[in-house]
């Protein structure tokens, strides 16, 4: 094959590099997606799954690793029999086809770009890993364990893989020019909205908001946290799906963003209470590193910078609206961090894609269009249409477990007993 | 002999312990406790959000002492746990039926 090419290249004259880049696998870039698909699974197994679970009582501290563990098996195994073909197979504008159902046909020899295509499927799955694991933070404490695995095995295949067609796979969305680098519509509006309507639709915990419901180990979530930042280099970085100067900005802005984001929302919290929180640090972290990752292939770091700042801002008085004004029981605020974030990294992505902002400029708007207004409408476009869509699938999905699961949530008594003793005989912690 | 069980300020624990091992006291028996008097509770932060929490956590130190040294240990606890601010807890002295040391079967003052 490599003598073949020798030859090919001698006798045409066509460099190595660009033929490379169409048609041959290319090592380097191949290298850098297998090691970003280990960091984004990281991001669940154990980041998002050691977050989450700081943030619960701890009588349902097992009930949010075993549901993170439970949904990333499920997720991956829908994602290869049929979820990944959904999304990626050629179908048509809306949706893929069962051209790609268990891979058939997918050889090691099979490339997307200049990496195998098995890669490319396995990097994409994380992504189809976390999204429903991120829901997990809106129904937490309450919702029955065979309902969590039957929600999320459907929403995959319902919302994630035809959103992700939408977006990535080809589909309407993608052809008008779209800007969502790494999933702000595809991972965390769809997650965010899927989170609002599941607290709305299963009400809140019982005792909310009248009894505080504290954290029971917030060690346990900074280290959570701290997964997340370095496992989101992969996810932003791995996005470029090469080993280049686009994945390279990539994660440079993704970490300026949630630097800004931790420190804006720290420095909320020590004007209006007095006091910076730990929480509050990494909340804003992940708020910034949410909202920059619709945005992190097409921006630069100025404008990261403002995407940080305005996210901490943003997210701060999202959640305590949701929150304490409208009091929507969305436990660990999914909506309100990744929702909101999504939406308003979305939407900054056409703005600070410009190359006319000086300090601040990006690296220009989608082919074909050539103005800020034009970009900004495609992009809210797809803010408009994957929220709608996903709140209404959402909650059919909801209504539908419910019947077949015989209500979502567990019962008063088994609530106030907690998840861990009630779904899984057993106890996280037996000190 | 007299159970006095003293709820003190966590951090004032080492010099209570210290204090109470200096006037010859060779045993007790502490725990982790929460409680809440006329200090009432406090506020906490998650999330841009306060939750009052009403009990704090405290320490509830219990020591079995002769009749003789009760004023003793009642006047070193109040030398090292007291600040003067609110919230330092309070000391109660109740009287012991019997005492027994499992592992000689001694009874009463043999046993403390």
């Amino acid at each position: 094959m490599k003598k073949l090419l020798m030859i090919f290249v001698l006798f045409t004259g066509v460099a190595f590099p660009s033929f490379a880049s169409t048609e041959v696998l290319n090592g380097a870039n191949t290298a850098w997606i297998l090691t970003s698909t280990a960091l984004v699974l990281m991001m669940t197994l154990p980041g998002l799954a050691l977050f989450y679970g700081g943030l619960v009582r701890r009588k349902n501290i097992l009930s949010i690793l075993m549901q993170c563990f439970s949904i990333a098996a499920l997720s991956s195994i829908l994602w290869f029999v049929v979820g990944y073909s959904l999304a990626f197979g050629e179908g048509n504008a809306w949706i893929g086809d069962f051209s790609k159902v268990l891979m058939v046909g997918i050889t090691k020899e099979t490339l997307v770009g200049d990496i195998p295509e098995s890669l490319f499927a396995l990097f994409q799955m994380t992504f189809a890993v976390i999204t429903p694991a991120l829901i997990i933070g809106a129904y937490a404490e309450r919702m029955k364990f065979s309902a969590v695995l039957i929600f999320s095995g459907l929403w995959l295949l319902v919302v994630y893989s035809p959103v992700t067609h939408w977006v990535w796979g080809g589909g309407w969305l993608g052809q008008m020019g779209i800007y969502d680098f790494a999933g702000g519509i595809v991972v965390h509006i769809t997650c965010g909205v899927a989170a609002l309507v599941a607290a709305v639709v299963l009400g809140p915990r019982y005792g909310f908001p009248r009894t505080p419901m504290l954290p029971h180990n917030l060690t346990m979530t900074v280290t959570g946290a701290g997964l997340l930042w370095v496992g989101w280099f992969g996810f932003n970085g791995g996005s470029a799906l090469a080993a280049n100067g686009d994945a390279a900005m990539a994660m440079l802005v993704t970490h300026l963003s949630a630097s800004a984001g931790a420190l804006t929302w720290a420095a909320i919290e020590w004007k209006k209470f007095g006091k910076a929180s730990v929480l509050g640090a990494v909340t804003g972290m992940v708020a910034g590193l949410g909202t920059i990752t619709p945005a992190s292939g097409f921006v630069g770091p100025g404008g990261a910078l403002i995407i940080g700042v305005s996210a901490g801002f943003i997210c701060f008085y999202s959640t305590v609206y949701i929150k304490q004004k409208l009091k929507i029981d969305d436990c660990l605020d999914v909506f309100p961090v990744h929702g909101v974030g999504g939406i308003l990294g979305t939407l900054l992505a056409g703005v600070l894609s410009s190359t006319e902002l000086g300090a601040f400029s990006g690296y220009g708007y989608a082919e074909g269009i050539t103005t800020m207004i034009g970009q900004v409408s495609v992009q809210l476009v797809g803010i408009g249409s994957v929220i709608i869509y996903t709140a209404i699938m959402s909650y059919l999905l909801f209504k539908l477990v419910a019947v077949m699961t015989d209500g979502l949530r567990v019962d008063k008594e088994q609530e106030i007993t907690g998840l861990d003793l009630i779904e899984h005989d057993e106890s996280g912690y037996n000190l | 002999m007299k159970l006095i069980t003293a709820i003190i300020k966590p951090y004032k624990m080492d010099d209570v312990r210290n204090a109470l091992s200096e006037i010859g006291i060779e045993g007790m028996t502490l725990t982790e406790v929460k409680g809440f008097g006329r200090q009432k509770g406090h506020t906490e932060l998650y999330r841009g959000a306060e939750y009052s929490v009403d009990f704090l956590p405290k320490i509830k130190v219990e020591l079995a002492v002769q009749h003789e040294v009760v004023d003793r240990v009642i006047e070193t606890i109040l030398e090292t746990a007291q600040t003067g601010k609110i919230g330092d807890g309070k000391i109660f002295v109740t009287n012991i039926e019997s005492i027994v040391r499992i592992r000689t079967g001694e009874l009463d003052n043999e046993a403390i």
